[in-house]
Order: C-alpha cells, then sequence, then structure tokens
C-alpha cells in the first residue's frame, strides 16, 4: 500500500515551531473568548461578531502573520494561519478573519506597489477586508464574471451584482472581481465608494454568520483602483486555494468540536436503561465520523505543511478541502440524529455545526467540485 | 534517540536498493501468495522460506533487532528503508510474519534472555517458522473467553482443544498460545495463560482450512492430550489476556518493534490507474468516465490519508488531543480502505468483472478479484473492523461498553 500511498506524491506533513505555539495559544484563547453561550448571543447581534476579540486578535498580530515584514507583518507563509483558523472552527467563532487574510494576500499577490503599501499595513493591524467574487451564476468557476469596470473621465466605473460578500458591514476595503477589456480583473473598492443601500443584508443557512449582497451599480472608483490585470487570473487562483485551505481548517475545527459536543451526550443519555453510546449503532457511527475527521486532519495539515509549493500545493488543499468537506458534514450530520428529539430543536448545538458545514462547502467548492479539479490534475 | 548517521544511512539505503534490484526473483513459474496467509503449497513455502533466509543473511530483516540475539544492531531507521527498498521492489513477501511481526518485538519487549536466546534468530533467518493460537472455533472475536486448557502435570503443561485460523499451522515449529490455566479464576481473564508451544510433537495435529478463494493457508490445530515442557510458559500463570493483548498491538499496528521487511503485497496506484486506463466500461476506458474519475481521485485521496495519519501521529502537538487515536485506528483504515479499493477495481471491469484467476479473460489474471476475497482475511482476523470500532469507541472516544 505504501506505493500507492506515494503516488504521484510524497505525503508530507510537518509542524513549524511557529505553528506548534500558535496550538496552545489559539486553542485557549478561541475558548475562553467563544463560549457557545457567546456564540449564541451573537446570532441576533447585528454584526455578528464581538469587536474587542477583534482588537485582541490584530494586538496578538495575527492578522500580520502572512504580511511581509516591510508592510508591518511578520512575513510567514499562509499555511502557519492553520492552527489559528482550525480553533476559531471548533469554537464557532465568526469573525472578518478569513477574507481579512485572504484580502491582504490577494492585494500582495497582484497589487501595484502603490496600493500594496496603501492597504497592507491596515490590514495587517485590524482593518477589516473582504471579497466580492461570487454572482448570480452560482459558478465556483471565479472566472466566469459578468460584472464589469470600464475607465471614464470620472475614474473607473462598475456594474453589476456581488453575492455572499461576507462580513462586507465591517470590511473597510473589498477585492471585487470584474472583467475589464472583457477579460478578468480584479478592483480595491473603498467602503466610502459605496453608494447607500449598496449593501444588503442576505438571509444564509449559517446564523453565526454575515453575508451580504452588493450592488456595484453606480460604484465609480479611482482609476487606479485596478489592480495588476496580468496576473488576475493566477491571482483569482490563489484566492481559491488560499481560501479553501483556510476553510478546510474551520470545518476541521468545527468537526472536532461537534464530535466532542455529541460524545458527551452520547455518555450522559440514557435509553431502555442504558447510556445510549454503549449501543453499536450509534459507537460506530462515530468512530467512523471520528476516522473522518482525523484524515481531514492529516490532509489539513500536509497542505498547510505544502501550499507554498507549486503543484503539490494545490493537490494537497483541494483533498483538504474535500476531506473537511465530507468529514464536517458528516460529522455535523450525524450530531443532530443521535441528539434525538433534542437534536431537532434550535437549543441544540448540533444544528450550528452542520449549518457552518453547508456554509464551508458552499464557498470555494463541494468535495466532488475538488475531486473534479484532481482528476483533471492527477489521472 | 540517538541520533543516526545520515552519510551511513544513505549508504546503507543505496546498497538495499542495489541488492534488491538484482536479487529480487523475476520469472517465478507459479503463483506467488500476495500475503503471508496465502501460503498454501509446499512449493510457494519452501521458495518463500529460502526468500527471507537471503535477505537476512544480506542484513536487510532485523537490521535493528540487538546484535547478540542475531539483529543487525542498527538503528531503527535502517530497517525502514530496507523495507521500503523491498515494498517498491515488489519483492516476494517475507514468509514468518507471525514471528517478524508479533513474537519477535514480543519477546525483545518482554521476553527473558533464555528466550530471546532461543527463539529469536531462528525467526529472522526463517529456520523456525511461528503460528498464532488465539483464536478459537467458538471465540473467534470474543478472545478472553478460550477454552483450550492447559494443566500442569510434574514439568509438563497438558494442553486439550482446538485453535483455528493458525496461518501457516502446518509448517509451523511453535505457536504462541492462548490457554486457560485457571477456569475458576475470578474473571475469564485472568484464567488464562501465555506459551510458546512446540508445533511438533504427540497429540498435535493440523487440518488444513480451505479459504473463500479456494485456496489453502490457514489450519485447524488440535491439541489432544498434547504434553509440552513447563517451561513453554511466558510470564507468569493469569498473564496470558495481558500478554495476548500486547501481542495484538503489534498486529494492530499501535507498538512498534517488528523485524520489517513486507509481509503483505498490495495493490500499486500505478496499477489501478493502468487497471483504469486499459479496463473497457461502457466501450470507453474506464479512466474517461466522470464517475470512476471521481471515486478514484477519493481512494487516492484516502490512501494518502493513510501514509498522513502515520506521520502525524509522530508530531506530538498534532496527535495529543485523543491520545492512541491514530494508532489504534491505522488497522481499521488500511484494512477496510484495501477491500474497497479491490471492490472499485472490480467494478471498473464491465464483463470482464466476472472472470477469476486462471482466465485468459481475466484483467491482469484476476489479482483484483483474488485481493477482494482474500482482503476479509484483514478485515475479519486480527479483531473484525467491527471489533476494532468497539476498541476505538471506548478507548479513543471513551463511550461505554455495551
Amino acid at each position: 500500500m505504501s506505493a500507492l500511498i506515494n503516488a504521484g506524491l510524497t505525503p508530507s506533513i510537518g509542524l513549524s515551531e511557529e505553528q506548534a505555539q500558535l496550538i496552545d495559544i489559539a486553542q485557549n484563547f478561541c475558548r475562553d473568548k467563544s463560549p457557545i453561550d457567546q456564540v449564541r448571543k451573537l446570532l441576533d447581534d447585528d454584526t455578528g461578531f464581538d469587536p474587542a476579540v477583534w482588537h485582541e486578535i490584530a494586538e496578538l498580530g495575527w492578522l500580520g502573520i502572512g504580511v511581509p515584514e516591510e508592510f508591518g507583518g511578520i512575513g510567514l507563509g499562509l499555511g502557519e494561519l492553520v492552527p489559528i483558523v482550525e480553533q476559531m472552527g471548533r469554537h464557532l467563532m465568526a469573525l472578518p478573519f478569513v477574507s481579512t487574510i485572504v484580502a491582504a494576500q490577494a492585494i500582495l499577490h497582484s497589487g501595484t506597489s502603490q496600493q500594496q503599501q496603501k492597504y497592507l499595513p491596515a490590514l495587517a493591524s485590524g482593518t477589516a477586508a473582504s471579497l466580492a467574487l461570487c454572482e448570480e451564476n452560482a459558478d465556483w468557476d471565479l472566472e466566469n464574471i459578468s460584472c464589469t469596470a470600464s475607465q471614464t473621465d470620472q475614474g473607473l466605473v462598475l456594474s453589476g451584482r456581488k453575492f455572499l460578500v461576507t462580513d462586507a458591514h465591517q470590511a473597510e476595503l473589498f477585492i471585487v472581481s470584474v472583467r475589464y477589456d472583457d477579460k478578468p480583473a480584479l478592483v480595491i473598492v473603498p467602503r466610502a465608494a459605496l453608494a447607500e443601500g449598496a449593501m444588503s443584508r442576505e438571509k444564509i443557512i449559517d446564523d453565526t454568520r454575515r453575508s451580504y449582497a452588493l450592488d456595484l451599480n453606480g460604484v465609480c472608483v479611482d482609476a487606479d483602483s485596478l489592480m495588476e490585470q496580468a496576473k488576475a487570473a493566477e491571482t483569482l487562483a490563489y484566492i481559491e486555494l488560499a481560501s479553501s485551505l483556510l476553510l478546510a481548517a474551520e470545518m476541521v475545527g468545527g468537526a472536532y468540536n461537534v464530535i466532542d459536543y455529541t460524545l458527551d451526550y452520547l455518555k450522559t443519555r440514557k435509553q431502555f436503561g442504558k447510556l445510549i453510546g454503549s449501543y453499536q449503532s450509534l459507537k460506530h457511527t462515530m468512530v467512523d465520523a471520528h476516522m473522518g475527521y482525523e484524515r481531514a486532519r492529516s490532509h489539513l495539515y500536509s497542505a498547510a505543511y505544502l501550499f507554498d509549493q507549486q503543484g503539490e500545493g494545490e493537490v494537497a488543499v483541494r483533498m483538504a478541502k474535500a476531506e473537511a468537506n465530507e468529514a464536517f458534514s458528516f460529522a455535523a450530520d450525524r450530531a443532530i440524529q443521535f441528539h434525538g428529539g433534542f437534536g431537532f430543536t434550535y437549543d441544540c448545538d448540533a444544528q450550528l455545526y452542520r449549518r457552518r458545514a453547508i456554509w464551508c462547502s458552499a464557498l470555494h467548492g463541494d468535495a466532488r467540485y475538488h475531486r473534479r479539479k484532481l482528476a483533471d490534475l492527477m489521472l | 534517540m540517538t541520533a543516526v548517521d545520515q552519510k551511513q544511512l544513505q549508504e546503507f539505503k543505496q546498497q538495499a536498493e542495489a541488492w534488491f534490484a538484482e536479487n529480487t526473483p523475476r520469472e517465478v513459474d507459479f503463483m506467488l501468495p500476495l500475503t503471508f496467509m496465502e501460503v498454501g503449497t509446499d512449493q510457494q513455502f519452501e521458495f518463500l522460506r529460502a526468500w527471507q533466509n537471503k535477505v537476512y543473511e544480506a542484513g536487510y530483516l532485523g537490521a535493528h533487532w540487538p546484535k547478540e540475539f542475531g539483529g543487525g544492531g542498527l538503528d531503527r531507521a535502517f530497517q525502514d528503508v530496507a523495507t521500503k527498498a523491498m515494498a517498491a521492489e515488489r519483492t516476494p513477501i517475507m514468509l514468518n510474519a507471525i514471528g517478524l511481526n508479533w513474537t519477535g518485538p514480543l519477546l525483545l519487549d518482554r521476553g527473558s534472555e533464555e528466550e530471546k536466546k532461543k527463539y529469536i534468530k531462528g525467526i529472522l533467518s526463517a529456520e523456525e517458522i511461528w503460528c498464532q493460537g488465539f483464536s478459537e472455533p467458538d471465540h473467534g472475536s470474543d478472545l478472553g473467553n478460550a477454552q483450550t486448557r492447559a494443566v500442569r502435570e510434574g514439568d509438563e503443561y497438558v494442553i486439550n482443544g482446538s485453535k483455528i485460523w493458525t496461518t501457516q499451522g502446518n509448517y509451523a515449529d511453535y505457536m504462541i498460545l492462548l490457554a486457560r490455566t485457571n477456569p475458576q479464576a475470578e474473571s475469564k481473564y485472568k484464567g488464562l495463560s501465555f506459551f510458546l508451544s512446540p508445533m511438533k510433537g504427540q497429540g498435535i495435529e493440523t487440518v488444513p482450512i480451505r479459504k473463500l478463494t479456494g485456496e489453502y493457508g490457514f489450519t485447524q490445530t488440535f491439541f489432544d492430550n498434547a504434553r509440552i515442557p513447563a517451561s513453554c510458559l511466558m510470564g507468569q500463570e493469569g498473564e496470558g489476556w495481558l500478554i495476548a493483548m500486547q501481542t495484538l498491538e503489534y498486529e494492530r499496528g499501535a507498538r512498534s518493534g517488528q523485524a520489517g521487511g513486507h509481509v503483505m503485497m498490495s495493490a500499486d496506484p500505478a496499477d489501478i490507474l493502468e487497471l483504469a486506463r486499459h479496463a473497457q466500461i461502457n466501450g470507453k476506458p474506464a479512466i474517461e468516465d466522470p464517475a470512476i474519475r471521481e471515486e478514484l481521485v477519493a481512494l487516492m485521496t484516502e490512501a494518502r490519508a493513510l501514509g498522513l495519519n502515520s506521520r502525524r501521529d509522530k508530531i506530538q502537538p498534532l496527535a495529543q488531543d485523543r491520545p492512541m487515536s491514530l494508532a489504534l485506528g491505522s488497522k481499521l483504515a488500511s484494512t477496510d480502505f484495501y477491500q474497497r479499493l479491490n471492490a472499485f477495481a472490480i467494478a471498473m471491469q464491465g464483463t470482464r468483472a466476472a472472470y477469476y484467476v486462471g482466465d485468459p479473460q481475466a484483467h491482469d489474471n484476476g489479482v483484483w478479484q483474488r485481493g477482494y476475497l482474500n482482503s476479509f482475511s484483514a478485515t475479519i482476523g486480527g479483531g473484525t473492523s467491527q471489533i476494532q470500532r468497539n476498541i476505538i469507541g471506548e478507548h479513543v472516544l471513551g463511550l461505554p461498553k455495551g
């Protein structure tokens, strides 16, 4: 079997000292800041997160981990952030963390040097940002764009509508994908450029999250808001992989805690005079969920380790996203079922995880999407 | 752990690769067993015994076991590269698997000096073949209920009862035997003792079992007033369950110390990809079918996770949330995977899925069909997958016993 495991690739996995430390720090931080009572309290909150926690995260320097030192960051690879996002996922934290990180990486990738100097120090120190990529076509292919931008005397004028823009209410700037000269392009849109009423909150399945539709019609930004168009396609591909890696981390974290939550119930709930966790139909299924989680976690840390490597990184990330989608979805689905009648109530936390799993799978590709990409890469 | 001389290791690796490239038998005119559980003919047995002996004499088996008992006295890393070279070259398997993987490490970990001196070298050289006597006809997964009796009479134990699924039982010189010395013990577990029992002697008879493939490889072993020296008792009376559980940990991959060398040949990705390229389904190469492609990728992803899991298990901060999880899960994960892999390989063959070993129409001479049927030996033996789920559920997830 070893040969099969090695098919095409060495199954590399590793952990840097920084990551090892971050696991502990992030574990304590997220557990303290996001107990389930707090998560539930924020469900009805307009912003959906605690600004004080966001401020602390900025103080801890986590937003600058992937930003080079010259822009006020630490200059490490994106993989270093995986332990943090994994722990955030365990505790269902909802912060503009992933969107801000990915926006900064996109600017690092193909922003002009002027844009990098203008925005990166702010993003590394607590200014939130988001990406406006999805459209009505519901396509995971980020190059399937119908929104447009064109140069006019007033500046760059945008048109069209974007959907699923996470944490838009908090973002100070947006990376927006458009067609420009009939080719994909990315534009940096400051919040101030949006017309009043351009943002409308969407009703999404994950109650812990906030998402908005963005009306770009009439938006006019400075002519130099365009990012380097020659690198746009490459940057969109990068955004997909970077987001997939961090979403996988969030899901692996979620899978761990929803399994833990269900185990607690199976160890205390009695039916027919026995703890229900002693019944094999439940016990064995929990083992399958747990094994799926372990597989996904191994793939996650392999993807974190290989992320910056051409080719191997893409294979590892797609495998990690596919495995995380399935492991989290299965664990959370069974979590509802195994809580019985209580599982059908809003009070049972299992639904929060299941909704989160659907949300995370919907963004940047489900398992089948990534497997099809992998088939083209590997077969 | 002491630092390994990387230069020395590199040289050893090159030597091993060159040796296996040169010495691996290529043109064998009979079917070689894919696993140590499929040794069904004398011809296969003698061939594999000679091959293991040759590998041992060349220094590529037990390279990390202590020199004083017949090992190579090197660091574990040396045997690992030799084992890898063996698997990469797809050499015939190491025959004496029970000795190499279970009895040997058990003796090295808890055997007496005398036992180590007496048995280790013969295990490595394949001069003394070992088998395992745990399961009984009426007590497969429920090992603790073993009923084979061992009664002390002077300097001997008298054994009565029967064991089943004795791999290579008809060839074995010794058996690791779990037998009941005290039927009145306060618990069924405490009544068990562990023996290093000879297999050749009066009152011990083996009867071959015909497997689902139609081949042989296992026996049922009958003890009828068989007398074995009292010195065959390992440890103390009543420690049988404890020692048997430790043995199973080697078998399940939860403990290391195995002599190395591969004891199972398994599907190579190149093989299954090759099959997908030339097997036809709906009039087209299977590899062009979108559903087949997706499934292939899913299996390759899963295979990769098996390797990643064992590597992650060595990275402490990534393996501490649920201690023992990855080690105890590896048997279940890999045997279950291998079974589905073979089943999938059959499913991409169109009507040719119906053929079996020996028919010219069979893909790869039926290796997938035979491999699938044989894969149940691993999902049933050594504790069924269902028992594995109980173990993981109870010991890793902390769920209550049923």
